[in-house]
């Protein structure tokens, strides 16, 4: 099995950019094509690194983008102060090969096989690996149903926004926007708060799974709503993006 | 610095234990919470990597890389045990 990895070890291998799409202002999508990939569930993550020339190594987590079974791909967010996302939004091309390794993590994933209905809350960037687990659902041709609220800054700020608007059977997607707001807006505004999780989430006797994804602060608040409104804190799962950019 | 949780550390924890630890159930030695290693509240700008309970702040995991070695303190966990089958 010469090549193959340890069984259990990561290893960083080499992939690909197959793909690049610009989704909003600061955010790029990124297709890779790794040599060596075993498939990964719908909410994982991969680890990147980028080696300067004079050997200074900086790694980062994205959340991967794609469905299992489509195109790998991670969605990347540029910080202002990044050390990393301004190369990978702004300088990479087509072509161009990333370190990577991956697939990471087994708590924030969603297996198609699941019956419970989803309740799903993005802040900004957090809709990443929620978007993952929606196109495994369309994917694999599952019928729970799901509920996803989204909280952006500005509707320009919204990644997927085509993607998303999109009518599927059992999908409801509401989006609140607590910067700005264009003329004539008829979703939620403001902050995420409990009366607005009451009326966009699934009330806690539908047994629901929540999985919760974006900044630290939105995390926080939108977890602890969610079991004020009855959800046990073991079917809210949570991951947090720090200030602001990948988890 | 604004935390992060458990998720981040997802590929260091496989490099130290050579397997998925984040839905591992970790307990606090000082206060007895459980709960999922994702959940924990992670520093990763510290001198190395810190993993804190959520409910008392006690310190369960320290993992510090010297050069290519990584130096591991679980001194704080009481204990981690594989979680039931979904």
């Amino acid at each position: 099995m010469a090549g193959t990895a340890l069984r259990g070890r990561l290893t960083w291998q080499a992939a690909r950019v197959a793909s690049l799409i610009r989704e909003t202002a600061s955010v790029c999508t990124i297709g890779l094509e790794p040599r060596d990939w075993a498939g990964h569930r719908a909410g994982q993550h991969l680890d990147v690194r980028l080696t300067a020339e004079d050997g200074y190594r900086a790694e980062r987590s994205y959340s991967i983008a794609s469905a299992p079974g489509e195109q790998l791909a991670i969605t990347v967010e540029r910080l202002e102060d990044g050390e990393v996302s301004p190369y990978l939004t702004e300088e990479l091309q087509v072509g161009d090969e990333l370190e990577l390794r991956g697939p990471i993590g087994g708590y924030f994933v969603w297996e198609p096989g699941e019956n419970s209905p989803l309740t799903l809350l993005a802040g900004g960037s957090g809709i990443v690996p929620l978007r993952s687990i929606l196109r495994d659902r369309l994917r694999t041709g599952s019928d729970v149903p799901a509920r996803l609220l989204y909280s952006s800054r500005t509707l320009p700020d919204v990644i997927y926004r085509d993607e998303l608007g999109q009518q599927h059977d059992g999908v409801q997607v509401s989006y609140t926007l607590t910067r700005d707001q264009p003329p004539g807006w008829t979703g939620h505004t403001g902050r995420i708060n409990a009366d607005l999780l009451a009326e966009a989430a699934w009330p806690a006797a539908a047994d629901p799974v929540a999985y919760v994804c974006g900044p630290t602060s939105f995390v926080e608040t939108a977890a602890a709503g969610l079991v004020g409104l009855g959800y046990p804190p073991g079917r809210v799962k949570t991951e947090r993006f720090g200030a602001t950019g990948g988890p | 610095m604004e935390a992060l949780d458990g998720n981040s550390i997802g590929g260091l924890l496989i490099d130290v234990f050579g397997a998925e630890m984040t839905a591992v159930i970790g307990t606090c030695g000082t206060c007895g919470d459980t709960g999922p290693v994702a959940e924990l509240v992670v520093y990763r700008q510290a001198p190395g990597t810190v993993a804190r309970c959520r409910v008392c702040g006690a310190i369960l995991m320290v993992f510090v890389k010297v050069r290519s070695m990584t130096c591991v303190d679980l001194t704080g966990m009481a204990r981690m045990d594989r979680p039931r089958a979904a």
